[in-house]
């Protein structure tokens, strides 16, 4: 009788504290994952420091790839990158426009749908396997630069797809019909206001796509890329080295090279990597806040 | 231009058929003149360069795949559905802002950088916990791939908690209960459907990884009998084999038919995924 009414019961105290435990538990479980990244950052930055200078992005290595620095594969990176994205995000841009402004809804844009959904799920590797059989020996490219850059482009194809026809999807229909009720084309409308007011949208997902092509290694490792060539590539039909693919070989194929070399690579590769992501974050931000509608 | 675009949709529609037809004709050839279909999945040994008896028996490449596979989602399942639930439920403003994008930039990190931690880092850090032999083993590729695994399931399965309409929450937090009951008792209900999906496009992820498994799971072809043992993948043999093969040969010809093997495994993973997040919806 003497207990004040309003008092916290035994009960909802437990439940306080079942709250408090439960959320720190979480908290914690969240702090693991940011913790890989930092640790990782930290740990390249530490251990590949010795190596890392401005000649080590400016030369060749050397003595058997256990000096100098990794100049030819941070050229050869930007050479794929250049020439796999020439091709994906064009094609990419308009398939999700024709998807999402053209194509009727029947079961064959189901199935279309249905298929680019499962080919960006298809494992890199199995991207690999098509690049050699298609471009490297049917079409008889060869191992080159546009043989990798080829296959790389296969496989952002459908993630520049999925993210054209996500940011056009996203400008409201009223848009479109305000414009056909004045008369416009079906193109019209497109070229006019459906894609001025999507174009950011569609730019960020190339961009993120430009730093998974940058960090791939299985497709191009038989495609295209070179464990090490003493010239840097002169057009699309030479190999090239990559980044990532040195990386795979200081670190796994050649005997006695200096710790700080591969931790120094992995840094180059990992910094190209998250600061092209970074800038497409940066973008997107700037653009969802900037939004007319 | 129109025609462009037209013209661009249907080339695309028609890589995607490219390439099913290619890995798959490649791969028949194969699998059904050349080799015992059961022996295929059913053989353990798996000796491509043998010179006097070749076998080619995916079982221990399987049980590699599934026993890394396994072992990253023990670790993933529980960080992604987690952090998701955290940063869904306990954060607002900045701070879930900058966990999110902190999950985006994770999930960029490239797998072969990811391999050369577990080289380079999580080897030397095995042997000396664990006294093993060698650090290059189911646990090292297990850790690994968990790891790499998570972003794809935290941003899935928050989008799927964010899915749950507020009304439900506003609901259970009247009746008294507390946040964290709302989350155990009404949420994790609600979103079931997602967060499933969630778990099962981490595992797609995981089975189609391959230069992180491939540099952190060692080279053993053998059915593995603990965490220590070497194992090799479906992924990391291609990416081990491809290079010294001939094209049109029969070691060739079976590489694409592990390819298919690999390629039927992610698609019914992520068609289960589908089909799952298509049921909701339509619920």
């Amino acid at each position: 009788m003497n207990a004040s009414p309003f008092a916290t019961s035994a009960r909802t105290a437990t439940n306080r504290r079942v709250e408090s435990v439960g959320k720190t538990v979480l908290a914690g479980v969240t702090a693991l994952l940011i913790l890989p990244l930092t640790a990782i950052l930290g740990l390249l930055v530490i251990r590949g420091a010795p190596a890392l200078s401005m000649e080590f992005l400016l030369e060749a290595p050397t003595a058997g790839m256990t000096a100098g620095g990794v100049f030819p594969a941070i050229v050869g990176t930007l050479w794929l990158v250049g020439v796999s994205l020439a091709v994906s995000a064009p094609v990419g841009i308009m398939a999700g426009i024709y998807l999402n402004e053209y194509a009727k809804a029947n079961w064959l844009t189901r199935m279309v749908n249905l298929a680019i959904v499962n080919l960006a799920g298809v494992p890199s590797i199995v991207h690999a396997l098509f690049g050699v059989g298609v471009f490297v020996l049917f079409l008889g490219l060869g191992t080159s630069i546009l043989s990798a850059s080829l296959t790389l482009a296969i496989m952002t194809l459908p993630v520049i797809i999925a993210s054209t026809k996500e940011a056009l999807a996203a400008v409201p229909m009223a848009f479109r019909e305000a414009c056909w009720t004045l008369g416009a084309t079906r193109w019209q409308t497109i070229r006019h206001v459906v894609l001025p007011n999507s174009i950011s949208g569609i730019l960020t997902g190339v961009i993120l796509q430009v730093s998974r092509a940058a960090g791939e290694t299985a497709p191009i490792m038989f495609t295209g890329a070179a464990f090490y060539l003493p010239f840097l590539p002169q057009s699309v039909q030479d190999q090239c080295m990559a980044l990532s693919m040195h990386l795979f070989t200081v670190s796994t194929q050649v005997p006695n090279v200096p710790e700080a070399i591969p931790y120094a690579t992995a840094l180059v590769l990992l910094s190209v990597v998250l600061l092209v992501n970074m800038f497409a974050i940066a973008f997107r931000t700037y653009l969802r806040r900037n939004r007319k509608w | 231009m129109e025609f462009a675009i037209k013209a661009s949709g249907f080339s695309a529609i028609f890589f995607v058929f490219a390439i099913f037809f290619f890995v798959f004709s490649t791969a028949s050839e194969f699998i059904f003149e050349k080799m015992d279909f059961v022996e295929f999945l059913t053989s353990p040994e798996w000796y491509p360069t043998s010179l006097s008896n070749k076998r080619y028996g995916t079982l221990a490449l399987l049980a590699g795949t599934v026993s890394v596979t396994g072992l990253a989602m023990l670790i993933a399942v529980p960080l992604g559905l987690g952090s998701a639930l955290f940063i869904s439920e306990f954060t607002s403003g900045v701070v879930k802002e900058g966990l999110k994008i902190t999950i985006e930039l994770l999930a960029a990190i490239p797998s072969v950088v990811w391999g050369f931690i577990g080289l380079a880092v999580m080897n030397p850090l095995i042997i000396e916990v664990f006294d093993a032999p060698i650090g290059l083993n189911v646990l090292n590729g297990g850790i690994i791939l968990g790891l790499m695994s998570v972003p794809i399931m935290t941003t899935i399965a928050e989008d799927a908690l964010k899915a749950v309409p507020d009304s439900y929450r506003e609901a259970s937090l009247a009746l008294g209960a507390t946040r964290w009951q709302t989350a155990h008792k009404v949420l994790f209900p609600a979103a079931r459907s997602g967060l499933l999906a969630a778990v099962l496009l981490g595992v797609g992820r995981a089975i189609g990884e391959t230069m992180a498994v491939l540099m952190a799971t060692g080279h053993a072809v053998q059915i593995p009998g603990s965490p220590l043992d070497s194992v090799r993948t479906l992924t990391a043999t291609i990416a081990a084999e491809l290079g010294e093969t001939a094209a049109g040969s029969d070691h060739y010809q079976a590489l694409f038919a592990v390819g298919v093997l690999l390629f039927l495994l992610t698609f019914g993973v992520n068609l289960a995924a589908d089909l799952i997040v298509r049921g909701r919806s339509a619920r």
